[in-house]
């Protein structure tokens, strides 16, 4: 294996070289799927790079790259960013799970953060993702208490586990107070298209839905909701405040800024270990947006008030009773779901019409 | 006045020659346009064409060369043969998403058995799928009229809806905690497309884009098939009153467009990707058709494009990271050096002349 | 499921809405064909567009002025196309790509400061007792302006062609260049009219994507589009009016397999979600029959003294 000797020498010449320059500035890669410029999943992963340069200024220095494909792409590039000395790398999408392991075994001493995957193969690869299925039980009371049609859409992109987590969850919770509630969902297949999101918002709205949920980043839906009148929506990954106090009415914010500044301060104090972070709106990593004023004030307390029982874990969205889309049990009464299942949820709860795109 | 002269010949001289003026030329407005973004030109430019060649970490970027460019040469050797006879396959995307599905799915379905047989069954069928997904174009196009272009680019839009469901479903990881993708190649020994040579960015694609290259400059240049591609792209008629059978040669550009293609995904899913996955495709199957042209439809032109356009994608990133460039100012850079090579491509067959015209 | 859910008359309203900036482009990629030129260059065109008149309509506050200048921004970039085709003698497919790589960066660049910004709205024409007829209404009268036009350019585009010594002489030129040379006709400057008239109906659809469609600016936003708009051309076999055709087809089961999906269709989504594509693979075969065929100097390049 010539070549992973070249790197490790590569690599510990550079350790070496950080180590006698204990001045030198502790380097942060990120490795971006999308453009900084896509308003949503990637432009909230810059927000936390530009939040932890405000935080630790010149003792910290950030590269990224954006637009990285997943596969030969991305292992290229965080080999890149690993050979011209990084000292922590985040990984920031799903398909970049393999390449990120494949590349930490080449570096023991680089540590890497991989988003959204779960596997850790050597103890310098942590994971971390986000409970964003917590925001959306406070999504999913508001939207049962604001329905009029009783007919809430909701906008899909893959069936994959996240989304299918999501729908649950605001299901669960519009259900619990509005038990007329129906949910129709459209999956765009596709992770960045708006003007499909923009259909699927229309086509929604024509067929009765007077709340939009979305898991898809554009704010297409949120001007099809505008335009249609009496229709709210909540915005996805940022806060897309521009389209409140109405139709959005509230948000789910990605806010990685306080974990990308916790992980670096780790690094630059030698405490870093390798672990699996799935933090909700308790730690910060979901933020909910202000809930406007077209949200009557019982609501909003309601809403509150899931929010802070969520924050301080004294509620799990997903609590018992709860039975699958069949009928058969899931969760007893009281009993709450364990991280195993949700990360890899692939069922829709009781009530919920339709099949999951297998 | 400026005028230009049909040269009688393509220039030898001014073949060779142009590339490198495009280059610098490039060079020049690049730098431009990175100096108006603020960042020091010669710095911006440098790691593009230096650093992945020569630069402190060539030892790794050179393979990775290889890994990017065997891809995009393998398929646009395949589009050559079909642009050469006017026969239009602009769907090499969907072909590649198919060689890679029906490659990927043959190893997958052995899995975990090992044995030596398998990797060879799954380049057969690679290329068979490539194959046919391209010859439902020709088919229509012989059978009906049907124009390729239409059929074989909505093709590409079916092939990926098909790659999405697949790594949603039949081949999703059953290992994965229901997350998307199938298993991963590489960790299964008998159906990993490996690197020949561990370090030297050498695997099977390689080896088969340049079979391809030296198969196609003896088809074109020694081979009866060769001259009937020529002779239908530049005389149609003439083609068809010396007896070529056009039909056949749609099946045959398509066809082998198709599964080169297919090999293509095939030899990456199964090596430097490693899985299927929703966003497999990134690109090669129309990225191919600029380098096709670029290397002028001729087999060793478009081995050496292929590789320029290697070298600028992986000198972008580094670019990108090393000065904090936008990837935007990469993309704005490799589009002015296509239109540069492009450009500068007239002083192969024109000469520019100063003066009245002559009077003929 | 529940079929009763979806409203035809919204359903047709919408997906004129999801064919216009189609139509646009198409229409534009019709005419630089019909003088046998191929720009594959429509996308990068469309996207400069679609930020030119994002960033125009957000700082003078008039999406009117937007078009405008998407129109010219379109155009602008298609001189880089016709530059090279036309006076370089650079092939057009890979000058085409090129152009739609350059347009993709270039708009990025440019766009960088709009992301996450809204952009003002269009007023709806709203004609009083018509736009709220029951059926017609929606479908005939409760349109923006551009969608309109469009449907307008398509018929001054065929009548253009059809009728006029213009499109007798745009034909001449694409039919067989060197014969229209011959006759006098100015080969070159007539196709860098219909490139520019090409780039300048591009960037028209773009801006629709940005200003009314969508309506906001995000980097790649015309992913959707990519080379639908050039497959309609082919689609239509090089005449105006199956442009329409082939746009609301498109845009239509776009929008059906949508309705189906939120009605609650038992048919496994992501066979709908390709049905678009298939659909219209099926009527090309229909349709081939029809033996009228491209320009028969599409793609070639013209220089006089040879």
């Amino acid at each position: 294996m010539k070549l992973t000797n070249l790197m490790t020498s590569a690599a510990v010449a550079l350790g070496l070289a950080t180590a006698a320059l204990a001045e030198d500035p502790t380097k942060v890669g990120f490795v971006y799927v999308g453009p900084v410029g896509d308003g949503g999943w990637t432009y909230e992963h810059d927000q936390g790079r530009k939040a932890v340069v405000a935080e630790f200024g010149d003792k910290v220095e950030t590269v990224y790259v954006e637009n990285v494909a997943e596969g030969p792409d991305a292992e290229r590039v965080i080999t890149q960013m690993a050979l011209q000395g990084a000292d922590l790398i985040f990984t920031t999408s799903f398909g970049y799970m393999d390449p990120t392991n494949n590349v930490a075994a080449k570096f023991p001493k680089v540590k890497f953060e991989h988003a959204t995957g779960y596997k850790r193969n050597t103890d310098n690869v942590s994971t971390y993702s986000a409970r964003f299925y917590e925001g959306r039980a406070v999504q999913g009371t508001i939207a049962g208490h604001m329905t009029e049609s009783n007919i809430i859409g909701y906008i899909g992109s893959y069936p994959i586990p996240e989304v299918v987590r999501g729908i649950n969850s605001a299901y669960i919770h519009a259900k619990k107070v509005n038990p007329d509630v129906e949910f129709k969902i459209v999956w765009a297949f596709t992770w960045f298209d708006p003007a499909k999101e923009a259909d699927a918002a229309k086509v929604l709205i024509e067929q009765g839905a007077d709340v939009i949920l979305q898991h898809t980043d554009s704010t297409a839906p949120q001007a099809a909701a505008q335009a249609a009148g009496n229709v709210i929506t909540f915005g996805q990954a940022s806060d897309m405040a521009e389209y409140g106090p109405k139709p959005r009415v509230s948000s789910i914010i990605d806010d990685w800024a306080p974990y990308y500044i916790a992980r670096t301060k780790a690094v630059m104090d030698g405490t870093w270990t390798s672990t699996d972070t799935w933090d909700g709106i308790g730690a910060g990593m979901v933020g909910i947006g202000e809930i406007s004023d077209a949200v009557p004030a019982e609501v909003k307390a309601e809403a509150l008030a899931i929010k802070a029982s969520l924050a301080d874990g004294s509620y799990h969205a997903f609590t018992g009773p709860i039975n699958k889309q069949d009928g058969s049990a899931w969760l007893a009464a009281g009993e709450t779901a364990d991280d195993g299942t949700l990360a890899g949820m692939n069922f829709y709860v009781e009530g919920i019409d339709g099949d999951i795109p297998q | 006045m400026i005028r230009l002269e049909k040269r009688p010949q393509p220039s030898q001289a001014w073949s060779l020659a142009t590339p490198l003026v495009a280059v610098l030329a490039t060079m020049i407005a690049g730098g431009l346009l990175f100096a108006a973004l603020g960042k020091d030109p010669v710095e911006a430019i440098r790691p593009i064409f230096w650093e992945p060649l020569f630069g402190e970490f060539a030892f790794y970027y050179r393979p990775q060369l290889l890994v990017k460019g065997a891809p995009l040469v393998l398929i646009a050797i395949g589009l050559s043969l079909g642009f050469k006879a006017g026969i239009w396959n602009i769907g090499a995307e969907g072909q590649y998403i198919m060689g890679a599905l029906f490659g990927a799915g043959v190893g997958l379905a052995f899995y975990p058995l090992e044995a030596w047989y398998i990797f060879p069954l799954m380049v057969i069928a690679g290329g068979f799928g490539g194959w046919l997904w391209a010859s439902i174009p020709a088919y229509l196009k012989t059978r009906f009229g049907t124009n390729e272009i239409l059929v074989s680019l909505m093709l590409v839009y079916v092939a990926e809806q098909f790659l999405a469901s697949m790594s949603l479903g039949l081949m999703k990881n059953p290992e994965g905690f229901g997350f998307p993708g199938s298993r991963n190649l590489q960790q299964y020994d008998s159906a990993h497309n490996a690197e020949l040579i561990a370090g030297s960015g050498m695997h099977w694609g390689v080896v088969a884009a340049l079979i391809a290259v030296i198969f196609a400059y003896v088809l074109l240049n020694r081979h009866m098939v060769g001259y009937h591609i020529r002779l239908t792209g530049e005389a149609p008629r003439a083609a068809r009153f010396a007896g070529f059978n056009p039909t056949r040669l749609i099946l045959f550009c398509l066809g082998t467009s198709g599964m080169l293609a297919g090999l293509a995904g095939m030899f990456e899913v199964s090596g430097p990707s490693g899985q299927v996955s929703i966003d497999f495709n990134v690109g090669y199957g129309f990225t191919a058709i600029i380098v096709a042209f670029l290397g002028r439809l001729h087999p060793v032109g478009i081995l050496l494009a292929g590789g320029l356009m290697a070298l600028t994608y992986i000198g972008g990133d580094i670019a990108q990271s090393n000065l904090h460039l936008p990837s935007s100012a990469i993309q704005v850079f490799q589009g002015m050096l296509l239109f540069f090579l492009l450009a500068f491509d007239l002083l192969t067959n024109f000469r520019i002349s100063l003066g009245k015209p002559e009077v003929a | 499921m529940d079929l009763s859910a979806i409203n035809p008359a919204l359903l047709i309203a919408s997906l004129m809405v999801a064919a216009t900036p189609l139509l646009f482009a198409a229409i534009g990629e019709l005419v630089v064909e019909k003088s046998g030129v191929l720009n594959l260059g429509v996308e990068g065109m469309m996207i400069v567009g679609a930020v030119a008149g994002f960033a125009t309509a957000v700082e003078t506050g008039s999406p009117l002025l937007g078009f405008v200048a998407a129109a010219g921004a379109g155009a602008t970039l298609s001189v880089l196309f016709a530059i090279l085709t036309q006076y370089a003698q650079a092939n057009q497919v890979a000058s085409g790509l090129s152009l739609t790589l350059f347009g993709l960066g270039m708009s990025a660049l440019l766009g960088q400061s709009y992301v996450g910004v809204k952009p003002p709205q269009m007023q709806k024409i709203d004609l009083p007792v018509l736009s709220d007829l029951p059926v017609v209404g929606p479908i005939l009268f409760g349109h923006d302006p551009m969608l309109y036009l469009a449907i307008a350019l398509i018929a001054a585009v065929w009548a253009v062609i059809k009728f006029s010594r213009i499109g007798l002489v745009l034909r001449a030129v694409g039919e067989n260049h060197d014969a229209a040379h011959a006759l006098g006709y100015k080969v070159v400057r007539i196709r860098i009219l219909a490139i520019l008239f090409g780039g300048a109906c591009a960037g028209l659809g773009g801006a629709y994507i940005s200003l009314i469609r969508v309506p906001q600016w995000t980097e790649g936003m015309t992913a959707g589009i990519r080379w639908i708009a050039l497959a309609l051309v082919v689609f239509a076999s090089w005449k105006p009016w199956r442009v329409l055709l082939g746009a609301y087809l498109f845009g239509g089961v776009t929008v059906v397999q949508l309705n189906l999906q939120a009605a609650g269709v038992a048919i496994p989504v992501e066979y709908l979600a390709m049905s678009p594509y298939l659909i219209t693979i099926l009527v090309l075969v229909i349709l081939s029959a029809d033996k009228s065929s491209a320009p028969a100097a599409l793609g070639r390049n013209f220089h006089a003294a040879r």
